[in-house]
This record gives C-alpha cells, structure tokens and sequence, in this order.
C-alpha cells in the first residue's frame, strides 16, 4: 500500500519526529511504499545539518538524511521553511524543498496520509 | 463529480492566532483547491473560533486571516461546516461566524453550515484522507 | 476509521472529541502522551470506557512502557508500531493533535 506522512514539529522538543520515524521504519519493512514525507509547520527543522545532538542520542537529521538515502521523496515545505530560515544550503543530503502542491499530491496520490503533530 | 477525484477533509480543531497551525493551515487549503480534489474543512473544538467574525490582529502585529477566510468560496472550497456542539460549547452562535463568500446569481453572503457531530461523523468516514490543522 | 490520540487526557480535549465524533466500529490508537488515558483507576477512566464502548481502542506499547503504564483499564489492548501500520493500512487516519 502507498503510504504517506505529513510531520508537523520540530526534532526533540516533540515526539512526533520520532513517532512518525519508528512508523515509516515499521511500514517499510511490511513491504509498504512510502509515497512520501512531508515536513510542515516547524518540522522543516528536523532536517538541518546544523544540529549536534550529544553523542549518545539519536540524530534525528541525519536519521531522516539515511532514510532519503533508500529513495524515499523526503520533502520540505518551501513556504514554512523561508519563513522559519531553513534553506538549502543548511539541509542534510537526501531532502529537498519543495511546495505544498507536493503535499496535496500526498494526499491525493497515496492510498493512506498519517499526519504526526501536536 | 467524477468518481476517481478523492475527497480530502481539513480539520481544524486548534484555536487562532495562539499558534500558526491555523494560518499555515489555510495556506494548504488554497494551494490544495487549485487541485482536482473535492475538499472539505470541518471547524471543531477551539477550531470554531477560527471563523468567529470581526477578528483584528492588527494590535498584535500579526497578519490576519479573516478575509482569506472572506474568499474561500472564490477558491471553490464551497464545503465548509462548524460543529454545533463545539459552537455552542464556546458560547457563539450562527450569528458570530463570518461570511465566507456570496452567491454567485443572488450575491447573498456564504457562511459555513453548522452541523450535528454525527454527520461530521460522517462525511470523515467517506474522505480519502484527512489533514488536520 | 483509525482515530489517533497523542495528548494526555488530563490538559487536553482531544480524547473526548475523538469519542464524541467516532462511529461504533471505529478503532482508536493511543499515541505518545495520549496513552496516560489508559491508565487504570483514573479520573479519566470512565471517558476511556465510554470509548471502549463503541470502539476498539489500543494504545502503543513503546509509549507505555517509556511512562511505565502497566496497570491499563481493563479492555485496552497493547499493540506495536507493526500493529499501528497494519491498522493504517485497514483504515482512513483522522490524527486528533
């Protein structure tokens, strides 16, 4: 089945980013494609390669960065990241930016979209 | 309407200007209804307060959203609904929603439906996918 | 219809909306914060047994175990994120934030 997951906040302050990780890694080894994942809100800044996380934690950027590597469409919303400063040059490898028209393809594309928030 | 267009459902269950889900929200909103989508928007919990009309942020600061909300109807999301419960819950009435659009042929002001929870129920369970906002 | 709860029942509303606006037959997912609602012998156990009264409700056991919620209101079930897959995969998702 075509999955996909909308994220709305940002690394470590929430438990969203880690929700929706530990669901995507489940769905990917049932055999599910991941349509996409969508970051939203202030979850464009789960993808910053400006992050250092204390070494015995997990590093959320590049969590998701390991994931694009497999070839899933890791997006980020243009809109919300301008507003909020993420910009390319500050993304780690395997996302891209992108607008909300990639959200509604989301949406309307994949058979199931799982929104993960506060 | 052609069977293979999807059905889409926003709800908005979070209250303005507090945080920006709401503002954010109605961005996807107009972005998605330039698509071939049959969208609905469903105002529940604090989410009805965002159709509460006379809202002024200007003393805030902060842009407003009011009259995006005024032109809805232009962007042809026509199916807008307020639940009654958490309308009356917050003490407002049909009264206090603003107008989202007017009649094309009678140019009469558009405002949401308000509706019982269960056919909100309803309409959620016949949706393709559902954003929450 | 998959309902998910991510907030505690006890500073938020949500719960109790999703109960108001689910259908008999509707399965509910208790997630992060949302599964405080399942502890047992609670002020708010009665709104979870009202849920369990029309619904399937589980709630997801890393986040119960991370809070140490073990003693659950009868009917709860415990389910893993191969669970909360398999439920998406059999439903439309409404996540009530």
């Amino acid at each position: 089945m075509k999955l996909a997951v909308c994220i709305y906040e940002g690394p470590y302050n929430h438990a969203a980013s880690d929700s929706a990780y530990n669901f995507i890694q489940a769905a990917v080894q049932k055999g599910h494609e991941i349509k996409g994942i969508f970051f939203y809100h202030d979850g464009v800044y789960n993808v910053t390669k400006l992050m250092e996380p204390p070494q015995d934690d997990r590093h959320i950027a590049n969590r998701w960065s390991a994931l694009g590597a497999t070839g899933i469409d890791i997006v980020v919303c243009i809109a919300a990241a301008k507003r909020r400063g993420i910009v390319d040059d500050v993304l780690v490898p395997n996302v891209r930016i992108s607008g909300l028209g990639q959200l509604t393809m989301m949406a309307i594309e994949a058979d199931r979209l799982v929104v993960f928030g506060d | 309407m052609a069977e293979d267009i999807k059905k889409i459902m926003f709800t908005v269950r979070k209250p303005p200007h507090g945080t920006i889900y709401v503002y954010e929200g109605l961005e996807v909103k107009l972005i998605m209804a330039a698509y071939d989508a049959d969208i609905s928007v469903v105002f529940m919990d604090d989410g009805v307060f965002a159709v509460k009309k006379g809202q002024d942020t200007k003393a805030l600061g902060i842009k407003g959203f009011e009259a995006t909300y005024g032109a809805l109807v232009d962007y042809e999301i026509t199916k807008v609904f307020v639940d009654r419960q958490s309308m009356e819950e917050r003490g407002m009435t049909e009264e206090d929603l603003l107008v989202i659009g007017e009649d094309e042929d009678t140019e009469e002001p558009i405002k949401p439906q308000v509706v019982d929870s269960d056919e909100i129920a309803a309409m959620m369970a016949e949706q393709h996918n559902i954003l929450a906002f | 219809m998959l309902h998910t709860v991510n907030k505690s029942p006890f500073q938020n509303t949500s719960l109790e909306s999703c109960v108001r606006f689910s259908r008999p037959g509707d399965v509910i997912l208790l997630i992060e914060d949302g599964v405080l609602a399942a502890q047992a012998g609670s002020a708010k156990t009665p709104l979870l047994e009202e849920a369990l009264q029309k619904c399937q409700v589980l709630a997801l056991s890393a986040d119960l175990k991370a809070r140490a919620l073990t003693d659950l209101v009868p009917g709860v079930q415990i389910t893993d994120y191969n669970g909360f897959v398999d439920l998406v995969e059999q439903n439309t998702t409404h996540s009530w934030l």
